[in-house]
């Protein structure tokens, strides 16, 4: 019987390749997405009482705050181009017998996020 | 004759009968600018060293025998200029994530196993009898599938897959893009059946879309492609079955 030779991956194996640490960092990005969602929960639960929400504008109003948000921010536009780059896999339509070249797939979720996220900062700021 | 030149493969070297432990081992000689790698390996075989060991078959991209780690990247080795290559020696490595037989060789069992999971055969509701002819396609019907129709086999895509290798039990690129293959067929209809295994959590769901594995493919097949592809449509078929019961037959 010959002896096979396993070779499990080593720890640091996402270090090893730029592509395995754009993959890493992407995953990561994710966390950034999640913490998000819970201010925005946190948002939600205090609304309906005054002094929850004093204390949540309060903390929003600080500059861990600020910092926090440009941080996600930064972190979540990274996440967002990721899954953008990703609708033509997914997306695959054809024109007849032709596929529908992927870069006019993303080019057209980049123009549509770019419009809504442009429609949600004007009613913001409106 | 084209232009020699001088070249250091370093070659993983793994003897289970004396050696516990791989090692590498150096093997400088002058070559044509006109070889690949496998030509050099071949070379070493025949005139340096005998006792090396590796998979090869038709030196023309077809049969998918001779992937091999050159220089930490997953390559058919008949296709694989040295010329380049910027670096004077050459890293030469079995694939990643298959357990090592000898030398360069990797075992395979765990793929070969894998690959009739999915039923990589049409499956249509209905056998036609033979006097109705053939299946008759059009050429956009073909092109749905095609890409995905290019496999060799070769497994570059399963040593380029991170997933695979932490996780032997994901199904991988190559046998869930031969899934998609079949399930994008005008002449096929054993999606649901396939589901089972393409749709399980080792299945579609453990992708995490790395991506590696189309960048490595040499037949341009696209298995992240197809991986994407499955998933959506599996999650709309269940969402159908959930919404429709009745239509969705399951």
């Amino acid at each position: 019987m010959t002896r096979e030779l396993t070779r499990p991956l080593p720890w640091n194996w996402w270090l090893k390749k730029a592509v395995y640490f754009q993959f890493m960092m992407r995953e990561l990005t994710s966390v950034a997405v999640f913490a998000y969602a819970l201010l925005i929960i946190w948002a939600l639960l205090s609304a309906a009482d005054a002094g929850a929400f004093s204390t949540f504008y309060t903390f929003l109003s600080s500059s861990l705050s600020v910092w926090l948000h440009l941080v996600i921010l930064v972190l979540a536009l990274y996440h967002t181009g990721t899954w953008i780059a990703l609708t033509p896999k997914v997306m695959v339509l054809w024109r007849g017998d032709e596929r529908v070249d992927p870069g006019v797939i993303a080019g057209a979720n980049s123009i549509l996020f770019l419009m809504i996220s442009g429609a949600v900062i004007w009613l913001v700021l409106m | 004759m084209g232009a020699t030149d001088r070249t250091v493969l370093d070659v993983y070297r793994y003897l289970p009968d004396n050696e516990s432990e791989p090692t590498f081992q150096s093997y400088e000689f002058d070559y044509q600018d006109n070889w690949v790698v496998l030509d050099a390996l071949n070379h070493i075989k025949a005139e340096i060293d005998s006792t090396l060991s590796f998979r090869w078959s038709c030196r023309m991209g077809v049969c998918g025998s001779c992937g091999m780690m050159v220089n930490g990247e997953p390559k058919l080795t008949c296709e694989t200029f040295i010329r380049d290559y910027d670096t004077q020696t050459i890293t030469i490595e079995p694939l990643s994530h298959f357990p090592v037989i000898r030398d360069l060789v990797i075992n395979m069992d765990d793929f070969m196993e894998k690959l009739p999971r999915v039923s990589p055969w049409l499956i249509p509701d209905e056998d036609k009898p033979l006097e109705d002819g053939e299946y008759l396609q059009t050429p956009a019907q073909v092109a749905h599938y095609k890409r995905f129709s290019m496999c060799i086999n070769c497994m570059l895509c399963y040593s380029a897959c991170p997933v695979y290798g932490l996780d032997p039990s994901f199904t991988g690129p190559a046998v869930l893009a031969l899934a998609a293959r079949y399930n994008l067929d005008s002449r096929d209809d054993g999606m649901k059946e396939r589901a089972a295994e393409v749709s399980a959590h080792e299945g579609i769901w453990e992708c995490t879309y790395v991506g590696e594995c189309t960048q490595v493919c040499p037949k341009d097949v696209d298995p992240a492609g197809a991986i994407q592809m499955l998933k959506l449509s599996y999650a709309l078929d269940w969402a159908k079955s959930v919404v429709m019961p009745r239509s969705s037959g399951s």
